[in-house]
């Protein structure tokens, strides 16, 4: 057995697929090698002219897979093995029926992303020819909900459910998949179902091709393992698979998702390479490591990746003719043509022959691994060994490329190495759209650290740079892989992180590689063409998806000083850690003082870990059970009422005090969807939130995919109470995406996760988030907000999300969305713009309560009660009416605020210099006309909605704009968000703005996040404490 | 077959070029200083000794060219790594001819010559900085951006990294190699500073020998059989207190050579040779 520790591990966690599916698919494999070695014979005979070393070569890797294979620990309980069905997808059947379920979820999946491709795809195997109508159907349902809800309020239910449904049968295609596994997996080993089986090629570096056939739903690394397996290569940590997306780029397989929703295609191609390039290839433990990263300098020399002089492009060439061919015979001279046949250099000519051969003389009596070795010896030096270029303009629109190695990330002009940052002068790496940022640590003379942005060409270039740069460096730098989520640490965006060893660990671990050198047939490199070209895929969907492997990659920006120029952008920010930072104290730019202060403040938020709150989890669970010392403010909003200040009690938050900040937390969610029936909303939320106080700012960012703009606003409000609750629950797929972004008040950001890209916000973000939101939920710092606002929540969102706090803000939404009708999911027409705060004794706010009671007979009041908290006493809310201008009859919505009794303490904190007494929040909806029908997708319809939540030390204040567009058949809702915070206090911008996004998330749950923004405005003078 | 990168500062061949008459006059400065056209034939007479008789280097001695005042300083005009040179197009207008004769010559050692066409590109040798693992390329009056890059193609082997350069005429007017992994550098603040970016743009790390006097940070540094590390520097009338600190080389075989005169015109140690290393082929 080749395999490691390491896939077993990986075996282990994929319960169900590790247990039957691999076998069956080893077997299948196995099937298919052979097959694939028939073949290979037979193309090798006809092209190579080496026939004899090619038939060498065949037989005994044939035997070799054979013999792994007894070897390999495969169920026999599965004994059938379709010897002939490989492409069938009845193979599959010996997959556990655990798949069912994913089958479903695949089925929907697919329905929407690949309804083309899948027929097509899967019109070769058998069984697929049952699934399909049943996933058509679906799809036609899922059509259908969608352009209901369109039309019709409740429908957009409905649509939710499916959401919900979507998320459920996604986690269960991941995380229910396990659990499934291990406790139904044993009986359900049972073939009832089939799972579906693909044929994966894989270019190998010889020019081979392997084929493997893998479970339809394997994780990258599954395949991988068979890969390497069959390669016999165990130092396998410095390669990886590649894969074409459809825009043809080269995308590096992850290992840890499933490879079906990485490459989005039917076009099942790998191609393996060499991921990280050893700096010493002489550390390597095994020669058939050194040969296949022989395989790989050969290409990249050749491909003029890897740039070399004339005399490196010869002197490397004749080693590669010694290792291939051995010593030099002059008697048997080999042809020119011969030696191009290795395509050793892309310009060879005749005298670059002439000074191989010359060259091959000398190294007379070289074995291969010598020659090999000396090969790499040389080829490591080459300036542009194992850098990996991107193109990229500078922040003056010069082009420029962006090189990742080993050391760090260099930076080029034309051929000129205009900048180096080394991985330790690096703090942090982020990328929003297709902005890439790095910020650099400041050197001995410079106070403060500077950012460094590039443009890259689209957003995906910009998430393939940036995973590059998280892998690089954590395989270099780390001594182990950081794991996904860092409390301490902001990483906003994606979770990814390299999931794989280290150098140091794959060092290590090679030197307790105890086999006898294996034995291994180099092949005079005639490659296959290495084609991973698949067929393009055409869903639309999926193109937004491409962004989403990851899961959701949200843009956030941070703009830590909206005056001074510091930005945090947060899309996805990969934070070092702390032990590599610390190598290199450079400072390279001057910086302004004022930035300073922005700077100090975001490294605590960032850097810190979240306030001294308890933990946040426990908050949830009490918010989720009716925390007792909660306070909690109704928020009421009143359709067509000018604007009501609610009183927030909210906003306070224990959070660090910091001078005023000022956070605007934009998310562009965009989703496109083929409608028949639906519209796809991209939303845009824009948080601002500019705190002068404590008051973590609670921006709450929503995008309703096709909901409307009115729960967008909702969700601001309810924004913080959600953060409270935030789905605890990640049970619930929705609450995952949330989880992900949450923005939760009390949590900072730096804890927060934010998706990589909210654009797909489908499926594979919902996986993500589902992760994310577990992990944030644990993280979340409950006592960090102060209040919580329970909106009133909306139907549709209450009854995904009952459990979340997301109620009041949907309820919220959900009126503004009725009186609009325009949105189909209005729930309940009671949209509470006031919060009042029930139990809040001095709360001027019941007056606005009243109003906002009236206004809004939302259902979600009932949710929303008040709850009265011993705390109140120590909080006051001062709910101040809000008037929501609406073309359409007034809604008010009802918004529950919710002061944790952390909020207490915090408060008590804050007390010293300030009487947290009152809270005042204010919302105001303004609809503009367009949206009033109820059909949203006829007409373009613009939501504004003001919110404006104050407490003594912090005002909040949302605006919401929504607009829908029709371009051809296709409907794109855009909401965006602008939260505004300010406060005396300290303001945890990080909180509100993972807050914002998980509320958008949670409302808005078909839309995506594609932009957030966050401006801090900070006055020194005012710190406190 | 040495490997890539093998033998940093070892050389088997130098060209130089004679003084012509008109240098006195002629030759571009930034001082006002007036130059003994003797002492400078008879510095630079010195000087080819040196390479030739103690250190045995095989001299390619180019007749001086009255027409080309600054013509002595043939390092601007080629720059020599491996078996590959690369006729600049120096910067100063009236150099441009000075390229003719060496690359006349430096085709007879059987060099692979490349040649700077783009008359958009500039580049004087004595801005390139070859610490043996990369290129240091000053971008100065004299070398622009796609100088340096047409110079990156000719040496895709290596890395090439643009320093600016603020004060001086040359980046090596303030540094230059005493040795494998170390970089000689003046005190000054520009000199400082550039080392720091050199410092930041290169993956390898340089050990600095920093002394008193920019000026003498150009030394001319070979790695020679039989004699080791050899480093020819300013004499103790010039820079005594640089002295002092390449005295503290301790592995080094250290050679004064007096350079007063040729200074005057700008004119440092290392602007007066290419150095060759044709050993493979020998």
């Amino acid at each position: 057995m080749t395999t490691e520790a390491g896939s077993e591990t990986e075996v282990k966690e994929n319960a169900e697929e590790s247990a039957a599916p691999p076998d069956q698919s080893e077997q299948a494999k196995q099937e298919s090698q052979e097959v694939a070695n028939a073949e290979g014979e037979e193309k090798g005979k006809e092209k190579e002219k080496d026939g004899k070393k090619i038939t060498r070569y065949l037989p005994t890797w044939f035997k070799k897979q054979k013999s792994q294979s007894q070897t390999s620990p495969t169920k026999d309980v599965q004994p059938t093995e379709e010897p002939a069905s490989k492409a069938t997808e009845e193979e599959e059947g010996p997959v556990p029926e655990v798949n069912g379920h994913a089958e479903d979820v695949e089925e929907k999946e697919e329905v929407k992303l690949e309804q083309v491709k899948e027929a097509e795809a899967e019109s070769h195997s058998n069984a697929s020819t049952d699934t399909e109508p049943a996933k058509e159907e679906k799809v036609e349902e899922g059509a259908e909900r969608s352009s209901d809800e369109t039309k019709k309020t409740k429908e957009a239910e409905g649509g939710e459910e499916e959401k919900k449904e979507k998320e459920q049968v996604e986690a269960e295609g991941e995380g229910g998949d396990s659990q499934t596994s291990i406790f139904q997996s044993p009986l359900r080993l049972v073939r009832k179902t089939k799972m579906k089986v693909v044929v994966c090629h894989v270019a190998l570096l010889d020019g081979t091709d392997f084929t493997c056939e893998v479970e339809k739903r394997a994780k990258g690394q599954y395949l991988f393992f068979k890969v390497c397996e069959h390669l016999n290569l165990l130092e396998k940590d410095y390669f990886g698979l590649t894969y074409k997306d459809n825009h043809e780029e080269k995308c590096w397989l992850d290992p840890t998702k499933e490879i079906k929703r990485q490459i989005r295609s039917n076009n099942w191609q790998f191609a393996f390479s060499v991921k990280f390039y050893p700096p010493d290839p002489s550390l390597l433990t095994e020669d058939i490591t050194r040969y296949l990263l022989c395989l790989q300098l050969r290409e990249d020399v050749a491909s003029g990746r890897l740039p070399c002089s004339f005399v490196t492009h010869a002197l490397l060439g004749s080693y590669t003719l010694q290792a291939e061919f051995g010593d030099y015979e002059p008697e048997q001279p080999r042809p020119l043509d011969f030696i191009s046949q290795l395509t050793l250099a892309s310009n060879q000519n005749k005298e670059m022959e002439e000074k191989i051969l010359e060259l091959h003389k000398s190294h007379r009596g070289m074995t291969p691994a010598q020659a090999d070795l000396q090969f790499l010896e040389n080829a490591k030096k080459l300036s542009m060994y194992g850098v990996d270029l991107h193109h990229a303009k500078d922040s003056e629109a010069v082009d420029i490329m962006l090189g990742v190695c080993a050391n760090g990330l260099l930076v080029y002009k034309d051929r000129l190495r205009i900048n180096r940052f080394a991985w330790p002068k690096i703090l942090k790496i982020s990328y929003k759209r297709n902005n890439f940022y790095i910020k650099i640590r400041p050197g001995e003379t410079e106070q403060f650290e500077s950012t460094v942005g590039f443009k890259l060409q689209n957003h995906r270039s910009a998430k393939r740079l940036w995973k590059v740069c998280v892998e690089n460096h954590s395989f270099f730098r780390l001594n182990a892989p950081e794991p996904p989520t860092k409390a301490h640490f902001l990483t906003l965006g994606s979770k990814f992180r390299y999931s794989g060893r280290t150098q140091a660990q794959t060092r290590l671990a090679s030197s307790l590689i105890d086999r006898p050198a294996p034995s291994f047939e180099r092949t005079s490199s005639k490659r296959i063409s290495r084609s991973l070209d698949g067929a393009p895929v055409i869903s639309i969907t999926e193109a937004g998806r491409d962004m989403a492997e990851n899961g959701r990659e949200p843009h956030l920006e941070l703009h830590s000083d909206s005056k001074s120029r510091l930005r945090v952008h947060g899309d996805n920010i990969y934070v070092r850690h702390s032990n590599l930072m610390l190598e290199d104290h450079d400072k390279t730019q001057d910086e302004v003082l004022k930035h300073q202060a922005s700077i100090s403040q975001l490294k605590r938020s960032f850097m810190e870990a979240p306030p001294p709150s308890p933990p946040q989890p426990n908050q949830w669970e009490k918010r989720l059970t009716s925390s007792p010392a909660s306070i909690r403010v109704q928020q009421q909003q009143v359709v067509g009422a000018p604007q009501t200040e609610a009183a927030s009690p909210d906003n306070t938050i224990s959070k660090p005090k910091e001078p005023a900040k000022t956070t605007e937390v934009e998310i562009e969610e965009t989703v496109v969807i083929q409608e028949v029936s639906k519209a796809a909303k991209p939303g845009l939320v824009t948080v601002t939130i500019a705190s002068d106080a404590e008051v973590d700012a609670p921006p709450a960012e929503e995008q309703e995919t096709q909901q409307d703009s009115a729960q967008v606003e909702e969700e601001v409000a309810a924004e913080e109470v959600q953060q409270g609750k935030p789905e605890s629950v990640s049970s619930e797929s929705e609450s995952e995406d949330e989880a992900e972004y949450q923005p939760e008040v009390s949590v900072s950001i730096s804890q927060t996760q934010i998706p990589e890209e909210k654009e797909e916000e489908e499926e594979p973000e919902k996986d993500d988030r589902d992760k994310g939101a577990e992990e944030q939920v644990s993280a979340l710092e409950v006592p960090s907000l102060p209040a919580e606002l329970s909106h009133p929540a909306e139907e549709t969102i209450q009854e995904e999300e009952e459990e979340f706090r997301k109620e009041e803000t949907d309820a919220e939404e959900k009126t503004a969305e009725k009186e609009k009708e325009s949105e189909r999911e209005t729930e309940e027409s009671t949209e509470d713009p006031m919060v009042t705060p029930d139990e809040a004794p001095d709360s001027p706010t019941p007056p606005v309560e009243t109003v906002a009671a009236a206004a809004s007979p939302a259902p979600a009041e009932e949710e929303e009660e008040p709850k009265v908290n011993g705390e109140a006493s120590l909080v006051e809310v001062e709910p101040r009416p809000q008037v929501i201008c609406c073309s359409e009859p007034p809604v008010v919505k009802t918004e529950m605020v919710t002061i944790s009794d952390t909020f207490a303490a915090q408060k008590t904190e804050i007390a010293t210099k300030e009487v947290p007494i009152v809270h005042t929040e204010t919302k105001t909806i303004t609809y503009e006309a367009a949206q009033l029908d109820g059909n949203g997708d006829g007409e373009p319809g613009v939501l504004m909605t003001a919110q404006t939540i104050t407490s003594e030390s912090l005002c909040t204040t949302t605006t919401t704009h929504i607009t829908k567009t029709l371009k051809g058949g296709l409907s794109e809702t855009r909401i965006e968000k602008r939260i505004v915070i300010t406060g005396d206090c300290d303001i945890d911008h990080d909180q509100a703005l993972a807050q914002a996004i998980k509320e958008a998330k949670q409302q808005h749950p078909d839309m995506s996040v594609t932009r957030v923004v966050v401006h801090k405005e900070t006055e020194l003078a005012e710190e406190e404490d | 077959m040495a490997g890539l990168m093998a033998g940093f500062g070892q050389y088997t061949h130098a060209v130089v070029r004679g003084i012509p008459a008109s240098l006195a006059q002629e030759a571009l400065r930034s001082s006002q200083a007036e130059v003994d056209l003797d002492a400078a034939r008879r510095e630079h007479d010195a000087y080819a000794e040196v390479l030739r008789t103690r250190l045995g280097l095989e001299v390619v001695e180019l007749p001086a060219d009255e027409t080309l005042p600054d013509c002595v300083f043939v390092e601007d005009v080629a720059v020599v790594c491996g078996e590959t040179a690369l006729i600049t197009r120096p910067g100063a207008e009236s150099r441009r001819r000075e390229t003719e004769a060496m690359k006349e010559a430096l085709k007879d050692l059987n060099l692979n010559i490349v040649e700077m066409t783009d008359e958009n590109a500039t580049l004087d040798g004595g801005d390139v900085l070859f610490t043996g693992r990369e290129f240091f390329v000053g971008l100065s009056k004299r070398t622009n951006q796609r100088g340096a890059e047409i110079l990156a193609d000719a040496f895709k082997d290596y890395a090439v990294s643009t320093v600016p350069v603020f004060e001086g005429l040359h980046l090596k007017s303030f540094c230059s190699m005493g040795g494998p992994g170390l970089i000689i550098i003046g005190s000054s603040e520009p000199a400082q500073k550039a080392l720091k970016i050199m410092q930041q743009m290169s993956d390898h790390r340089y050990d600095k020998l920093t002394v008193p006097d920019d000026l003498a940070a150009n030394c001319v540094y070979m790695n020679l059989p039989n004699k080791g590390h050899v480093l020819v520097h300013c004499t103790v009338e010039e820079f005594p207190e640089s002295v002092k600190v390449f005295e503290k080389l301790k592995d080094h075989m250290l050679i004064p050579v007096s350079n007063l005169e040729k200074v005057k015109v700008d004119g440092a140690l290392t602007c007066c040779s290419v150095l060759i290393n044709k050993k493979a082929n020998m």
